[in-house]
């Protein structure tokens, strides 16, 4: 049997190089009307009236009073309305929809509203509290006693963007009585729970598809929820179909962001000059509402050793509710602001002692048989010492290290190490999501994979078939993956959190296993799998003790930058990448994970500049907020170490958000190196680095 | 309400419209080619660009009467030549193709590029792709995808 790594051609490559494929903004219906959504321009008052105008045949508004369940969007906190009611809290908060035909009349009609707003004292501090969660391993307080060197520095990141190519969009419809909503969108069934909690009504009165995404990066997790609600509010009342698109300035304004942070780190050295204890405090902006701020939180603060053992561990944090628009998931989930932290610390720590960093990480490495932070145990063989060497050589990382350190160099390179957990954390696959899958073969024999995994360029339409044809020896062209339907599939999840390949893919073997086992030529054969966690899982979610993750993929990035003296632009020259995801289910397919998520997370950390003043965020469009393009975007080179997973379909474990989470620490720790001083905040801008070279100390 | 005239895809195109609309909106809604997409409306990701006489241009700031006496062709248009076809073989052979969302603008991108240079540098490459925004690849599968195209492509640029 041939290798499953070995690439093929992707499954709807052609169709999205002509042009041909369907995304929702390409979709028409007869009498199809458009919405427009009006919202807050305050960042915290009491809506004391709305004037709307008189409105023309045929459009309508929608708000509050319209909806016939619950006003708040379904997800992990239920905190998040569907539509402002009395009080607004963020600037750009959905008030009501203007639905009609014609867009430049829907434009004059919100013209015309106004809102009389009574202003309330905003907060944008990390003051208010709205989830607090605390852990620890080992017996801290003691050995911080114990050791009384204690080293403390405090970390901070900005906001990020997903800024997917694709806006969001929605268009909404009647089939009968139900509610058809396509979208372009992570978690189908995300979006169905949401909606029959604001409809009260059956499940099956919603049925909702996925169309063809054009990039989201976690931005289309959560989100879609917000706006399926709103359109499912507006096509009951309505009767007709309607789309609802954002604008790129719409887009940017109102849809969730990576959270931005601080977090205080503190170790206490034992007389080896090693970390004996470590305590982190994380606070993470929610923004308004805290939406799924809570999981991405617990998220973070797992991943505060990140690839080192530390023995005595006492890890708080927080999700502060500010006036400022929601934060939830953007790939990485709370890793990469925690690994920003936890790898400028160890070299801070170790320029504080003044030993090499580099001998002071390998001293503090984890390795097979340790326990994670959580207490859990790192089962499987870890191969970051081979990973690691084998990243140093071929960027010949050590010498330039030795050529770099001259302050009159202006040229800098970095190293991050790091880890992911695949899949939900602790018990959430078997707790929350508990997966299935449906495979049906049909009388022609054509295998169809029905699951709710979206593939939103990432792969998992190609790599998924792929698991399937391997097993039940058949080729690709014998096999289906259509975009999921909430009518033809079952719930396998969302597509997040590195889930998709090691859990649902792991499912689609399975499945395909028991379908070959059950074969019966021209006769149409049904098949289900459902996750059983592995047993020696075992998570206490109060306590966060036990198997954070069922399995870790691991990674080593090595940046080089060169400062420019003058203006102190970074130009970033090469990213080295190792990366341990088990297995590669198709080598073209991880390989675009790694070069995307490196983009991403190195752009993290120098590049992708966003704020806000008052509550309004600056950055407008693609003009204002700047992702990298070709030219700013470093050549890479990479490499996969194979260490199969026992239960992951062919051994593979997460890919996507891995190639992300070290980008930052890897190249803030380059310019570190070339400008010579501390840096403890991203991104690392030339004004920023301006800033610190007028600075004295180090 | 103004006629205007163009050539789209080698088929003469007559319209009568409000010349000032943007000719983006017109390609999607009036004329069926929902290949240029709107990534973001104001000339900055490349999703909505097609050939105005060879060369590739932001159709979403382009005003419809701009383009009257000229050639359009879009990536529906250009997916039925042979150059298509070699760069397409290259975008696969790479594995360039992520959400594709911005695909259809990197083809009109490197044609345009390919037909003022044939052999061009990996310099240049991403000089002509500085105006195509793409999120999810990093671009470097996309850069070595025509790097191919104009090594495979000998002679037809
Ligand atoms: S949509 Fe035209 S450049 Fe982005
Ligand atoms: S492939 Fe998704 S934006 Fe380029």
């Amino acid at each position: 049997m041939k290798d499953i790594s070995k690439s093929v051609e992707k499954i709807d490559a052609k169709e999205k190089i002509s042009g041909r494929m369907k995304y929702v903004s390409d979709y028409k219906m007869d009498d199809m009307l458009y919405a427009k959504t009006v919202r807050s321009t305050q960042c915290h008052a009491k809506i004391k009236a709305i004037h709307l105008p008189e409105l023309p045949k045929g459009y309508y508004t929608v708000d509050y009073r319209d909806i016939p369940g619950e006003n708040f969007v379904k997800m992990i906190f239920e905190d998040w309305p569907v539509f402002a009611e009395e009080t607004v809290n963020y600037i750009g908060e959905p008030i009501l929809l203007v639905v009609g035909k014609d867009k430049a009349v829907i434009q004059s009609i919100i013209r015309d509203i106004t809102i009389d707003y009574e202003p309330l004292k905003p907060t944008f501090e990390y003051t208010k509290s709205e989830v607090h969660y605390h852990y620890t391993k080992g017996n801290p307080k003691p050995i911080f006693d114990k050791h009384n060197q204690h080293i403390e520095y405090t970390y901070k990141t900005g906001y990020q963007e997903q800024a997917y190519i694709e806006p969001q969009g929605f268009i909404a419809y009647l089939e009968g009585e139900r509610i058809v909503l396509e979208g372009s969108i992570q978690a189908p069934y995300y979006v169905k729970n949401a909606v029959v909690n604001t409809m009260a009504c059956e499940a099956d009165a919603i049925r909702v598809i996925q169309t063809t995404v054009g990039g989201a990066f976690g931005g289309k997790e959560e989100f879609p929820s917000v706006m399926g609600c709103q359109l499912a509010v507006a096509v009951h009342k309505i009767k007709q179909p309607i789309k609802l698109i954002y604008e790129r300035e719409e887009d940017m304004e109102v849809t969730t962001k990576r959270h931005p942070s601080k977090i205080v780190m503190t170790a206490a050295i034992d007389s080896n000059q090693k970390i004996a204890g470590l305590h982190a405090r994380v606070a993470l902006d929610g923004g308004a509402y805290v939406g799924l701020s809570s999981v991405v939180l617990s998220r973070a603060m797992i991943a505060a050793t990140n690839a080192y053992t530390i023995d005595h561990l006492d890890i708080e944090g927080d999700v502060y509710r500010t006036h400022t628009v929601p934060n939830g998931a953007f790939r990485g989930f709370g890793a990469p602001q925690m690994i920003f932290a936890i790898e400028m610390f160890m070299h801070h720590i170790a320029h504080t002692l003044k030993i090499d960093p580099f001998a002071f990480r390998m001293n503090h490495l984890a390795k097979q048989g340790d326990l994670t932070s959580t207490s859990g145990t790192f089962r499987d063989p870890i191969l970051m010492p081979e990973m690691i060497k084998k990243a140093c050589d071929i960027s010949n990382y050590h010498e330039k290290v030795k050529t770099y350190s001259d302050p009159k160099v202006r040229k800098g390179i970095g190293m991050s190490w790091f880890f992911h957990g695949c899949g939900f954390t602790g018990s959430g696959e078997a707790k929350h999501i508990n997966a299935k899958v449906k495979l049906k073969k049909d009388d022609q024999d054509v295998v169809h994979l029905l699951i709710a995994a979206v593939d939103m360029g990432q792969g998992a339409k190609t790599t998924l078939m792929k698991v399937a044809s391997h097993v039940l020896e058949i080729p690709l062209s014998q096999i289906r993956y259509a975009n999921p339907d909430t009518d033809e599939v079952p719930d396998s999840g969302p597509t997040v959190a590195s889930r998709t390949a090691m859990i649902v893919g792991g499912l689609v073997a399975r499945a395909s296993k028991q379908l070959k086992a059950k074969w019966a030529k021209g006769k149409e054969v049904v098949v289900y799998e459902q996750y059983q966690q592995p047993d020696y899982v075992k998570w206490d979610e109060e306590t966060f003790t036990g198997d954070a993750y069922p399995a870790y993929s691991w990674g080593v990035n090595i940046v080089e930058v060169e400062v420019d003296k003058a203006t102190y632009e970074v130009d970033v020259k090469k990213c080295w990448s190792v990366y341990d995801i088990g297995k590669s289910l198709d080598d073209l397919v991880v390989l675009g994970q790694a070069d995307g998520g490196a983009a991403q997370g190195i752009a993290y950390g120098y590049l992708e500049v966003m704020n806000h003043k008052d509550g309004k965020i600056q950055q407008k469009n693609m003009t204002d907020y700047i992702i990298p393009t070709a030219v700013d975007m470093a050549q890479t080179e990479t490499h996969f170490i194979e260490n199969p997973f026992a239960l992951g379909p062919y051994g593979a474990k997460g890919a996507g958000e891995l190639t992300l989470v070290g980008g930052a620490p890897a190249v803030a720790l380059a310019i570190e190196m070339a400008i010579n001083k501390h840096i403890t905040k991203i991104p690392v801008t030339p004004e920023f680095i301006m800033e610190l070279m007028q600075n004295d100390d180090r | 309400m103004t006629t205007v005239k163009f050539t789209l895809n080698g088929k003469k195109v007559t319209l009568e419209t409000d010349i000032s609309r943007r000719f983006l909106d017109v390609l999607r809604n009036d004329l069926n080619q929902t290949g240029p997409k709107e990534g973001c409306g104001e000339g900055e990701c490349g999703a909505c660009a097609v050939l105005l006489d060879g060369h590739s241009v932001n159709s979403c700031l382009l005003p419809l009467a701009y383009v009257h006496n000229k050639e359009v062709m879009t990536i529906e248009g250009y997916a039925e030549t042979e150059r298509y076809k070699v760069l397409e073989e290259a975008f696969i052979h790479e594995g360039s193709v992520q959400c594709g969302i911005c695909i259809p603008g990197m083809m009109i991108a490197a044609e345009s590029l390919l037909n003022q240079n044939p052999n061009p540098s990996e310099t240049s490459i991403r000089h002509s792709l500085s105006g195509n925004l793409c999120r999810c690849t990093g671009y470097n599968m996309i850069v070595k995808a025509i790097q191919r195209a104009a090594q495979r492509g000998k002679g037809l640029w």
